[in-house]
Formats: structure tokens, C-alpha cells, sequence
């Protein structure tokens, strides 16, 4: 009996897929998401764009808000670390989290290391922008992939950006000879031996997700026409006015991405969706996405 | 060629329809009620079993699923499917689909960190066979005429009766069809007793 293997942390983000994983700051929320149809969902402090508005420093949640979301419902709870703060991951492995944020959202306590998550039982989702991101991450041990986006601000162009580029390049390595994989590996500052994965099997060797900025349904089901294998909604949902109307409508237009007939009669009087941040106004140090090595 | 669908609400829908293809049959992803008609075999995949459900809800799955089973037309319900298909479910007043006669129990292996693969016999399948758990549910008991396919320490995680057939394990996450070519033949075998 083996624990922790590629297949089982892999195939726990496979069972995922098709589905909106949500960002919830307490129970009552948690059961809401869960309520909608909701895959799982992401115990947190405060969502992303709260933890803009606040700025300082933004770090893994009160362990007691995991433990009230875990008792509260029965799909799976996710949780985010820093990035490179070993002992936050620990400490929400010892929780008994189900999947593990290595996150940019919150501010990063390694400017050089990403975590090694093969060493981890549990499994890992992490952020990526391009498929050198995506492989590095995939070499360092994630089971489940997402793109950055720019979170907290409700515009989805980054996340749009991400996943195209993402998927271009993996379609360029898919077809590309197999003596030129190794220079495309230098170029994408990607790990030789995943590119090699890659481009045997057709396609990322784990699910890859859709994150950073979706905020309302058709967002949700445009990311699911660009390739994404399911969508994380964070401040997208409980930043509206009407939640549990929102969030199923979320998850039913990421279901039938396709239905646009659907679509138009679930973003019917859906209320305001977040105000939304344009991209350019954002500082430098603001970038989110820019965070991770 | 015979058609099983799988249905494509929610989960790991695409490991499956290879897993059908590799063993001679065409899949379909089925995201409508209209598809149901025309297949002879369903496959209920793992996923999270609380969103299927709402999801079958939502789209009025649930009576022509049943109708499905109940026309003797093979269905095979994988973890979150098992949960789908079973007529009780341990700490819920009602089940879901529920026409398999067992009952069964949620996430009973523990959390995502207790998740685990080893190799298991299965009865009339297999000698070795790889199960992946993943957040697995178990058959805590089987009515009197389901057949018990597989145990791990003890509990039943694989079981047939009559035109059911239901795993607590993820056969679509390894290479080895044996278990999904079964399904097949099953599917196979009522096509002739119907037609």
C-alpha cells in the first residue's frame, strides 16, 4: 500500500476536473460553494482582492478557519501556503488539507525556491504563466497546475494571456522533432525530462486549471473554450451581491461552456460583479502574477 | 460497434472514454438527457459525488438515469459512481440513483492524504490488479444477490448485481482495461438478451 504517489496526488485533480473550485473565507460560505456544486473549495483568510486592499504582508490562514470549513463540508478542502515557507505547507499537511496552494496571492517567503512537493504527501497545485513555469512546477512535484492570472482584480486578461501561451507552446513541443527538444528546454527554462513527457503523451502531464481574475459566468466558460480542465473563482463569487445565485451559475456555465443560449439566461439579473481593476493601472509591486521562479 | 457513455457532467471523464476506446467500443461524453437513448452501457465516473448530484438534479438526470437501469442496461459506477448508484448511503436519509443493492459509506479511507494505490485481486478480472483510492468510499454491505468482486483489508471496494457494476478504486487511471473490457461484455451480453 503506497501513499502519496504521482497517481494518487494526479489523480485527485483529475476527479476535479469540469468543475469551479471557490475561495471562502468561513463555513457559512463554504456550505454555500458547496451548496452550488462546487468541486472544493479554498479555506482562505481573506480573498484575493481583500488581500490587495489590505496590503502588508499576507500569509497561510488561521488554522482554526480550515478546521471550521473541513467540519463543514464534505468535498474537499484546499488551503494556500507562501511560496518556499516549508512550514506552513507542514503545518496544513498536519491538518489533514486535502490540496495545497503553493500561492502567489500570498507574499512570498523564498524569492529563489519554490518548495519540494515531491516530499509531500499531500498534493500541490501551483501557478503557472508559461509552459517553463508550468514544467518547472511539474518537475518540482505539483500534481495540479493553474494559471496565474492577476489575482483579486476581476479582469480576465491575464488568465487569458496565461493559457493561451501556455497552450501554444505545449502545441510547439507536441510537434516539434524530438532533436530540437532539448534547446526548446533551455529556451523555456524547463526541465528536459517533463518537455520529453509532454511531448510523448500529447499533452501536461497534470490538470491545469483556470485562475486570476474570473468574475462572471461567461469569464468562466471562456476559459474553459481556451483549454482550461475546470476554473478557481476567488473574490469573483462572495464580492457579489447575490452569492449562491452567483456561484451556481458559475459552475453551470463551466459545465455547458458551449450552451450560450444557457449562458445568457444564467448571467440574467445576476446583480454587479466586482468593480474589477485595469490591468495597467496596477503597479509593479502590485503584479500578483509576477511572484514565483 | 457497441456505444457506452460516460456521463460528462463532472470528473475524470476523459480517462474513461480512452479506457472504452482501448477496449473496442466507442465512448460518448454524455452531457444531455437525449444522448441516454441511443447507448448500450453507462459509465458514472469518479469525481465529487455532492456536485454530481446537484448537477444530475439540475438537468433531470435522475429519473431517466434510473429508467436507464432499470430497462436492464449495464451501468458502472467508479468511487464518486459508486456512491451514485448504491440504495444507501451510510448518514444520508436517501440515495442518489439507487438501484444497486448495496450500502455504502463516504470518504472512508480518510482524507486526501490517507489516498493510496496498491494491487488487489478481483474476482473473474484479474490476479493483480492496480486500484487507485482516492478519497474512497467502501461497500459496507451487499444485498443477497450481488456478487462481492474485491476486498482491501477486509472491506468490499468492488462489486457486481445483476446489471450494476461498481468500484471504489479508479480503473481509468491506469493502463490496465481489464476491468472496463469487462464492463463491456456485460454491455455486450445485454444487447443480445434485448434485441
Amino acid at each position: 500500500m503506497n501513499t502519496g504517489t504521482d497517481r494518487v496526488k494526479r489523480g485527485m485533480a483529475e476527479m476535479q476536473k469540469g468543475g469551479v473550485i471557490m475561495d471562502v473565507v468561513n463555513a457559512e460560505q463554504a456550505k454555500i460553494a458547496e451548496e452550488a456544486g462546487a468541486v472544493a473549495v479554498m479555506a482562505l483568510e481573506r480573498v484575493p482582492s481583500d488581500i490587495r486592499a489590505a496590503g502588508g504582508v499576507a500569509r497561510m490562514a488561521d488554522p482554526r478557519i480550515m478546521e471550521e470549513v473541513m467540519q463543514a463540508v464534505t468535498i474537499p478542502v484546499m488551503a494556500k501556503a507562501r511560496i518556499g515557507h516549508i512550514v506552513e505547507a507542514r503545518v496544513l499537511e498536519a491538518m489533514g488539507v486535502d490540496y495545497i496552494d503553493e500561492s502567489e496571492v500570498l507574499t512570498p517567503a523564498d524569492e529563489e525556491y519554490h518548495l519540494l512537493k515531491s516530499d509531500f504527501t499531500v498534493p500541490f497545485v501551483c501557478g503557472c504563466r508559461d509552459l517553463g513555469e508550468a514544467a518547472r512546477r511539474i518537475g518540482e512535484g505539483a500534481a495540479m497546475l493553474r494559471t496565474k492570472g492577476e489575482p483579486g482584480t476581476g479582469n480576465i486578461v491575464e488568465a487569458v494571456r496565461h493559457i493561451r501561451k501556455v497552450n501554444a507552446q505545449l502545441r510547439k513541443v507536441v510537434h516539434m522533432n524530438e532533436d530540437e527538444l532539448m534547446t526548446e528546454a533551455k529556451l523555456l527554462g524547463a526541465p528536459y525530462e517533463v518537455l520529453l513527457q509532454i511531448k510523448r503523451e500529447g499533452r501536461l502531464p497534470v490538470v491545469n486549471f483556470a485562475a486570476g481574475g474570473v468574475a462572471t459566468p461567461a469569464d468562466a466558460a471562456l476559459m474553459m473554450q481556451l483549454g482550461a480542465d475546470g476554473v478557481f473563482v476567488g473574490s469573483g463569487i462572495f464580492k457579489s451581491d447575490n452569492p449562491a445565485k452567483f456561484a451556481k451559475a458559475i459552475v453551470e456555465a463551466t459545465t455547458h461552456y458551449q450552451d450560450y443560449k444557457l449562458i445568457a439566461e444564467l448571467s440574467k439579473d445576476l446583480g454587479t460583479a466586482m468593480k474589477g481593476i485595469e490591468i495597467s493601472t496596477l503597479e509593479p509591486a502590485a503584479r500578483m502574477q509576477d511572484r514565483g521562479w | 460497434m457497441l456505444k457506452i457513455g460516460v456521463l460528462g457532467l463532472q470528473g475524470a471523464v476523459r480517462e474513461h472514454i480512452r479506457s472504452i476506446e482501448a477496449s473496442g467500443a466507442e465512448g460518448i461524453v454524455v452531457k444531455k438527457v437525449e444522448q441516454l437513448a441511443a447507448l448500450d452501457g453507462l459509465i458514472l465516473p469518479g469525481g465529487e459525488s455532492t456536485t454530481m448530484r446537484r448537477l444530475v438534479d439540475r438537468y433531470g438526470f435522475m429519473e431517466p438515469l434510473r429508467e436507464f437501469g432499470r430497462q436492464g442496461k449495464p451501468m458502472f459506477g467508479t468511487c464518486a459512481g459508486l456512491i451514485m448508484l448504491a440504495n444507501h448511503i451510510v448518514g444520508y436519509d436517501e440515495p442518489h440513483i439507487g438501484l444497486m443493492d448495496i450500502t455504502v459509506e463516504r470518504n472512508s479511507f480518510g482524507r486526501q492524504r490517507e489516498s493510496f494505490e496498491t494491487n488487489l485481486s478481483v474476482e473473474g478480472i484479474a490476479d493483480s490488479y492496480t486500484a487507485v483510492f482516492i478519497r474512497a468510499p467502501h461497500i459496507v454491505s451487499v444485498g443477497e444477490g450481488t456478487e462481492v468482486l474485491a476486498e482491501y483489508e477486509g472491506r468490499i471496494v468492488a462489486a457486481r448485481d445483476r446489471n450494476f457494476l461498481a468500484c471504489s478504486f479508479h480503473p481509468e487511471l491506469t493502463d490496465d482495461h481489464s476491468i472496463t473490457k469487462y464492463f463491456v461484455q456485460m454491455a455486450e451480453q445485454a444487447k443480445l438478451t434485448h434485441v
